[in-house]
C-alpha cells in the first residue's frame, strides 16, 4: 500500500504512523524504517514557509513512492510533507517504509528522503528577527 | 481564432525577485523553454535554474509550444 500527501497544518507523525498500518495486511511486512524530520529552532529562526508546486508536488510524491517499491523489495510506504507556516519542533517530513526485511526498508527510506530534497518541488524560507532568507539548496553529496 | 498560449509560471524567489507569479505568451513557432525563459524575463539563461513543462522536470532545451504549462524555480529545498 502506497500512501503520500502533503499537510498543510501541523501534524503528529506517531498517529499517522499508526493509522497507516493499522490499514496494512497483518503479516505483509516484518520491518518499518520511519524518519520524521522537524523544524529546527537555531539561528533565530521563527517561522518557515513551505512553498510548493500545487499539482506537480503531489504527483512527484507519488511517483517517487512508486519509484522506490520498484526499486527496493519494500511493501508498503508512507510519505507526507508539511506545506504553508511551520513553527519550530513541528513535523516537516515523515518518511516510512515497510518491508520483509530491515536493509531494504532502511535503504527504501533513506532514498525516499534524500531524493525528495533535492527532486520534489518544495522551497523554504525561513523568518528571523532580522528578515527572511530563501533556504540555499544542499550542496550535492552532503547530507545535511 | 484565438490560440492558445503558453502559462508561464514562477515559483519562490524567483517569483519574489520579478514580482510576479508567472505570464502569458504566445509561441510564434518552435521554442525551446531557454528561449521563452528570454522572452518572457528578459535575461540570458541563470545557471541555477530549473524548468517542468507541464509539471514535469525537463532540460532547457526541452521544446514548449502553446497550450502548455511552463513553470520556472530555483533549486528545490524540502525535506
Amino acid at each position: 500500500m502506497i500512501h503520500t500527501g502533503l499537510r498543510p497544518g501541523r501534524y503528529a507523525a506517531c498517529p499517522e504512523v499508526a493509522a497507516f498500518e493499522a490499514a496494512l495486511e497483518p503479516g505483509s511486512w516484518g520491518a518499518c524504517a520511519l524518519f520524521t524530520g522537524a523544524m529546527r529552532g537555531a539561528h533565530a529562526v521563527e517561522r518557515m514557509e513551505l512553498e510548493h508546486y500545487p499539482g506537480m508536488t503531489e504527483r512527484q510524491l507519488q511517483e517517487l513512492a512508486e519509484e522506490a517499491v520498484q526499486r527496493y523489495d519494500i511493501q508498503h510506504v508512507l510519505l507526507l510533507h508539511r506545506v504553508g507556516t511551520v513553527l519550530p519542533g513541528e513535523t516537516i517530513v515523515l518518511v516510512a517504509s515497510w518491508s520483509a526485511h530491515r536493509a531494504a526498508a532502511f535503504q527504501a527510506c533513506r532514498y525516499m528522503l534524500e531524493t525528495l530534497k533535492t527532486s520534489v518541488t518544495f522551497w523554504k524560507k525561513e523568518y528571523t528577527p532580522a528578515g527572511a532568507r530563501w533556504v540555499p539548496p544542499p550542496r550535492s553529496g552532503v547530507a545535511a | 481564432m484565438f490560440g492558445a498560449m503558453i502559462c508561464v509560471r514562477y515559483f519562490a524567489a524567483l517569483r519574489e525577485r520579478l514580482g510576479r507569479e508567472g505570464d502569458q505568451l504566445e509561441a510564434r513557432g518552435e521554442l525551446s523553454a531557454q528561449e521563452l525563459w528570454r522572452l518572457a524575463v528578459g535575461e540570458s539563461w541563470p545557471e541555477q535554474i530549473m524548468v517542468a513543462v507541464n509539471q514535469r522536470l525537463v532540460s532547457p532545451q526541452s521544446c514548449v509550444q502553446d497550450g502548455d504549462e511552463v513553470a520556472f524555480f530555483p533549486p528545490m529545498t524540502g525535506g
